[in-house]
């Protein structure tokens, strides 16, 4: 299992459209891709789950990888953290 | 005749029958089924359907209103497909064994409501997103795909709200403005009302009897007449036909690059003073935003606004100019624009007074607080600074001190910055004169040509009886222009000029002549110019 942190920069939080584009970038790996927040955790393969956390701007959110390919996938969810969120 | 008031969404006028639309309010009956299999089937090819529609309204919003406002339809159709979203209708029709439209009724009300209920105001608005795309899927099981069919008459739709998937779905040849009751005027659909110019009033108890009605929209001034009689008929035809004159001749110039015979490319922004104004800045085919007046963010507000309170603004225009340059300029009070909690003493001369730069660089923190929300804004999208009132090298290496430690400041808190050119106003003749020094100091010079011929005349513009002495074409104002386009070139930077006289159809060719690169004008002046740069040498 890949484990990191990330603390959300964008100002609405884990908004509708980055949010989408997130479960698309995740859907492309095969590993399970968690959220966990201090307000509860997500698939983040799962649209309605995500959001439901509400996930503002300065909330620290950790994310855990495991399966097939979780280097790989870490990786890439971690670059898509940075870049859109 | 009826006369009502409302909040203007975009002005313009419009004049037709009143389509009365309702939304389909036959409440989704609950119904036992016996083959499940069959009722999921239904519900996913429902979906399947809706998810194309959702497509089909992303390809036809998008050069409409541009991608960051057709994104909606594409996270409408991921909603969709969320697994939880359809394990709940799945589930229901599975083990309740009821009707599809219903299951999804229920579930579209479940998400909605769990939205409802949470604390951010962003969080709770999407819940009409979970309605909205519930909403359409029962449409689509239940037949009812032709409500808001308008017909083969142009109308101007009443209703009592609109959804933006509503909006974008009219057909626009038909639809020659709307009304409704609620919705605000920051709304999807009042955005996207704009953004496609359709003459929109918002905050009119709708009258169902109205339905087929004559009525006339006056954007402008905010009011929807029902019934009018003949002499306002007559009069609002006129007036829509001068409006349909000249926006037919200007239209043919969207979409053309600014570029003279010889090939010679000048960009045209726009001067804005508002968020509201970015509406027309596209409508007019903009290629940037050449002057951002960030002082209603100080003037609008009783406090100081805060980093995030300036932020938002300015990622907002950045992301709705979409990658196109927005210049935007520091704070400009002092003189005639005042705001109490400054706290600023009166003047005996304000337009030479404490002013613009002079307040930010005796009150850093100020100033700071507005660079930090600039760099922090200017990751999304393309965002230059310029800073006004400039007399001195000294006060440039200053500013440019503070700025550079705004930016570390953010770096270090691992806060994406993007690329910020920072250049400054030309406006007092000082300036004018250390052109070739302040060259080699900043990325830009736009001029400033209201207040550098205030100063180099000496005449107050706001005294009316100076007027005889007054020329805007002073030999004077227009050799420093000259002097400053030559010593920007001479040192790499390009220029521009965003005062009052960018606009001035007169000098255009002079100021092609010149050199000058660029030209930032009202909204409503960028195709009239466009067209006479197309027509130049």
């Amino acid at each position: 299992m890949v484990t990191f942190q990330y603390t959300i920069k964008d100002a609405v939080g884990i908004h509708a459209r980055p949010a989408g584009a997130l479960v698309q970038e995740a859907k492309k790996y095969p590993a399970s891709i968690m959220m966990k927040t201090e307000k509860g955790n997500a698939d983040v393969k799962k649209l309605l789950a995500i959001m439901s956390l509400g996930i503002k701007q300065g909330e620290e959110i950790t994310i855990e990888v495991s399966g097939e390919g979780e280097e790989a996938a870490a990786t890439a969810i971690q670059e898509f953290l940075k870049a859109n969120l | 005749m009826e006369k009502y008031t409302g909040k203007t969404v975009f002005n313009g006028i419009a004049i037709g029958r009143i389509l009365y639309y309702a939304k389909e309010q036959e409440p989704i009956v609950r119904k036992r089924i016996e083959d499940t299999e069959v009722e999921l089937l239904r519900y996913e090819q429902a979906k399947e359907t809706a998810v194309k529609q959702l497509r089909e309204l992303y390809e036809k919003a998008l050069p409409e209103v541009g991608e960051v406002n057709a994104q909606i339809f594409e996270v409408h159709s991921m909603l969709l497909e969320d697994e939880d979203y359809n394990e709940s209708v799945t589930n229901m029709i599975r083990s309740q064994k009821v009707n599809a439209e219903y299951a999804v009724t229920k579930a579209g009300e479940h998400f909605a409501e769990m939205f409802s209920n949470m604390d951010d105001a962003y969080f709770r608005g999407r819940a009409a997103d979970m309605k909205d795309i519930s909403e359409r899927v029962t449409r689509i099981l239940l037949g009812r795909e032709n409500t808001g069919e308008m017909g083969t008459e142009p109308v101007i739709v009443a209703a009592e709200d609109l959804a933006p998937s509503e909006t974008v779905k009219m057909d626009k040849s038909k639809l020659l403005g709307f009304v409704t009751r609620f919705g605000s005027i920051n709304s999807h659909t009042a955005i996207l009302a704009r953004t496609m110019s359709i003459p929109a009033l918002i905050g009119i108890e709708i009258k169902k009897e109205w339905d087929k009605k004559q009525a006339i929209i006056d954007g402008k001034e905010g009011i929807f007449y029902v019934d009018p009689d003949e002499a306002t008929l007559l009069e609002y035809r006129k007036k829509k036909e001068k409006e349909e004159e000249r926006k037919r001749l200007y239209q043919t110039l969207k979409g053309k690059e600014t570029v003279t015979r010889s090939g010679k490319k000048v960009r045209l922004y726009a001067n804005i003073g508002n968020v509201a104004d970015l509406a027309t800045v596209l409508l007019n085919d903009a290629e940037g935003i050449g002057l951002f007046r960030s002082e209603f963010l100080y003037l609008e507000s009783k406090d100081y606004p805060t980093e995030e309170e300036q932020f938002q603004v300015y990622k907002r225009v950045a992301e709705t100019m979409a990658g196109k340059k927005v210049i935007i300029r520091t704070l400009d009070i002092g003189a005639d624009k005042q705001a109490d909690y400054f706290g600023l003493e009166k003047e005996e001369n304000p337009a030479m007074g404490f002013r613009a730069i002079r307040i930010c660089l005796a009150r850093p923190e100020i100033f700071k607080t507005q660079l930090r929300a600039l760099f922090r804004a200017s990751a999304y999208g393309t965002i230059s600074i310029m800073y006004p009132m400039i007399t001195s090298l000294e006060e440039v290496r200053q500013i440019r001190r503070l700025s550079m430690e705004a930016r570390q400041e953010l770096e270090a808190a691992g806060i994406t910055v993007g690329q910020v050119e920072e250049g400054i106003m030309i406006e007092t003749p000082a300036a004018a004169l250390i052109s070739d020094q302040l060259a080699k100091e900043v990325d830009f010079f736009s001029i400033g040509t209201n207040d550098l011929t205030q100063y180099t005349l000496a005449i107050d513009r706001q005294n009316p009886s100076l007027d005889e002495f007054y020329n805007a074409h002073h030999e004077a104002v227009l050799r420093m222009i000259h002097m400053v386009a030559q010593n920007a070139h001479a040192a790499g930077i390009w220029v521009g000029i965003c005062g009052e006289l960018g606009a001035d159809m007169e000098l255009t060719e002079t100021f092609l002549e010149m050199g000058i690169d660029e030209l930032s004008v009202s909204p409503g002046y960028i195709l009239p110019i466009r067209k006479i740069i197309l027509d130049a040498k």
